[in-house]
């Protein structure tokens, strides 16, 4: 079984967009080490000849037709916004 | 005995006799919630003016004899993660403490014009993610039956609101025991739909292949009424499935002569408080009473199904949740900040609390390169074979049963530093979503003064017999119990 470190967990932290303190970090790899241990009894089972479900719906390729529809107004789908300028979701500078 | 008290389907009578009014019956919910409410905290965000005004409406259409919806009048509290247009959407979450939709989520809607009155906006675990709605951002709501004890999560306040008569009914979601195990907890009735049978569109997803809306509710025939609402196919949703949807309510015959009724082996023994184990065990000799023909079956992999939603759940809410970036809608950092990933880190960190974190970080490990198969492949494999085995199972047998919750109700803060122990709450419900059949939770007794559970799992969309199981049992039990807040 996969020892998880505090260098895993930082790695993950960053991944996942997360910034950690030190303290989560440190309580992180404890929990995620003991419930990934727990978890980890799953791969005792042979499962060679298994296939994997990724859901149980009994439904392929769900398609509808491409037509235009009624949707969201540029003012409702900014309504939420933390920030706006021009009509759009104004962010931080990205390069 | 207050209005509150009643259940839906002797309200809707009273209504139509008009020996009640909807703004009457809605009047004294609120009165209700006034009382209980600063013991109990069923509710994130309460609607009292809205609801008036949808009450009024009602009462007048009816008294100019227009056509009413089959819920018309009758106060409904939704949980805090499904959109509602107008109306403050948390998902108990700080990183939503803002967020108001500008849509209706489909079941929602449907609600709307079957003519509930909504009442509310109930506490949940944040995003769901809980077994005892201790991790609300806006803080935990408590059992009426003992405010020491959890309600039970995550969908913790739609059980206590109708456990308390904060609502005569409420809808919560499961995605591996959030209704189920609240209902129990607190000796209410709780329904998980099959997956697919009620549409996702409008519920704040946490795990997409295992989330699915449904009711909880005084007594079974008020789950059939609002199950008749809200289940059904929706465009909007591509995992919803085209299917035609009975009348839930005519199900309801009390005859179960013949049933075959098959108890879970492995989920009789270990782990089970044996109050529990004793009362399960009771509930199955009444089933046999009433003609089912009983046996014991037996889910080889369950002992598996745990370890396997704790790897797929989070892999799924660690993908889900990646939307909440302060970006389009929500909190964003108020921190000078240096650039985009530096926002989407600090936004994240300040919004989401220890439960969410851990999932997402527990989630991206899962799904990572170099860990994949291990961990989130191998879990989707033993999904395969949890699913075999209820297969199996139901060649023997027509309905399956075993404890909904291994333990009643448990002091509060008793499992918030081990979260294990807490992932352990939900070792009956779990295999129930992996494999996507519907499950349903109905009080069968009392331990300690604290309600227990009783589990009932039926084929894929065939909830008219697992409702109609449900309901000769609840006739037969007579569960009459009512916390004494």
């Amino acid at each position: 079984m996969t020892v998880i470190s505090k260098k895993d967990v930082e790695h993950v932290a960053l991944l996942a967009r997360l910034a950690l303190t030190d303290e989560e970090k440190e309580t992180f790899t404890g929990q995620l080490a003991q419930i990934l241990e727990h978890a980890g009894k799953i791969q005792a089972l042979d499962t060679t000849a298994v296939p994997p479900t990724s859901h149980v719906a009994s439904l392929t390729n769900v398609l509808r037709p491409d037509e235009i529809r009624p949707c969201l107004t540029s003012e409702e789908a900014l309504s939420n916004a933390p920030k706006q300028e021009d009509g759009g979701f104004a962010v931080p500078k990205i390069v | 005995m207050e209005f509150s008290d009643y259940t839906a389907h002797a309200l809707i009578e009273m209504l139509d006799r008009r020996d009640i009014s909807a703004v009457e019956l809605t009047k004294s919910v609120f009165d209700r919630i006034a009382e209980v409410e600063p013991d109990v905290h069923a509710y994130v965000t309460l609607t009292e003016e809205l609801a008036l005004a949808e009450a009024a409406a009602v009462d007048k259409r009816r008294a100019a004899g227009e056509a009413l919806g089959p819920l018309a009048g009758l106060p409904v509290a939704v949980k805090d993660n499904m959109a509602t247009k107008g109306v403050l959407t948390t998902c108990s979450s700080r990183i939503l403490n803002n967020f108001i939709p500008v849509y209706n989520g489909t079941a929602v809607q449907k609600l709307y014009d079957a003519g509930i009155v909504m009442t509310g906006k109930t506490n949940l675990d944040e995003f769901a993610m809980g077994s005892s709605t201790e991790t609300s951002y806006f803080g935990p709501t408590h059992n009426p039956w003992n405010i020491d004890t959890v309600p039970g999560g995550s969908s913790g306040g739609s059980a206590a609101a109708v456990a308390a008569g904060e609502a005569v009914m409420a809808v919560g979601s499961d995605t591996g025991g959030s209704i189920r195990q609240p209902a129990s907890l607190c000796g209410v009735v709780g329904l998980k739909p099959t997956y697919g049978l009620v549409s996702r569109y409008g519920l704040f997803a946490f795990a997409s292949s295992l989330d699915q809306i449904g009711p909880i509710t005084k007594d079974v025939t008020d789950t059939a009424l609002l199950l008749n609402v809200i289940a059904g196919h929706d465009e909007r949703d591509s995992t919803s499935v085209p299917t035609d949807i009975p009348d839930y309510t005519k199900a309801l015959t009390g005859d179960i002569k013949g049933l075959r009724v098959g108890v879970v082996k492995e989920l009789m023994g270990e782990g089970i408080d044996v109050d529990i184990k004793a009362a399960v065990e009771a509930s199955v000799r009444l089933l046999g009473g009433l003609g089912a023909e009983i046996s014991e079956v037996s889910l080889p992999h369950s002992e598996y199904a745990l370890s396997a939603y704790y790897l797929i759940a989070p892999a799924e809410a660690s993908s889900n949740l990646a939307r909440y970036d302060g970006v389009r809608f929500g909190h964003r950092t108020q921190d000078e900040v240096a650039d985009m990933v530096e926002m989407y880190m600090k936004t994240r960190a300040e919004g989401f609390g220890d439960e969410v974190k851990r999932r997402i970080m527990l989630g991206t490990y899962a799904l990572s390169a170099g860990y994949y198969d291990a961990y989130y492949g191998q879990a989707q494999k033993v999904r395969t074979l949890i699913a075999r085995d209820f297969a199996a199972a139901f060649n023997q047998v027509d309905i399956i049963v075993s404890p909904t919750s291994p333990s009643v109700a448990f002091k509060m803060g008793a499992k918030v530093a081990d979260p294990l122990q807490m992932y352990l709450s939900d070792v009956c419900t779990i295999p129930v979503n992996l494999a996507g059949l519907p499950g349903i939770s109905v009080p069968c007794g009392l331990s300690g003064g604290l309600p227990i559970g009783l589990q009932m799992i039926g084929r894929a969309f065939d909830e008219s017999t697992l409702l109609r199981t449900a309901h000769a049992f609840e006739l037969a039990f007579g569960w009459h119990e009512k916390p004494n807040l």
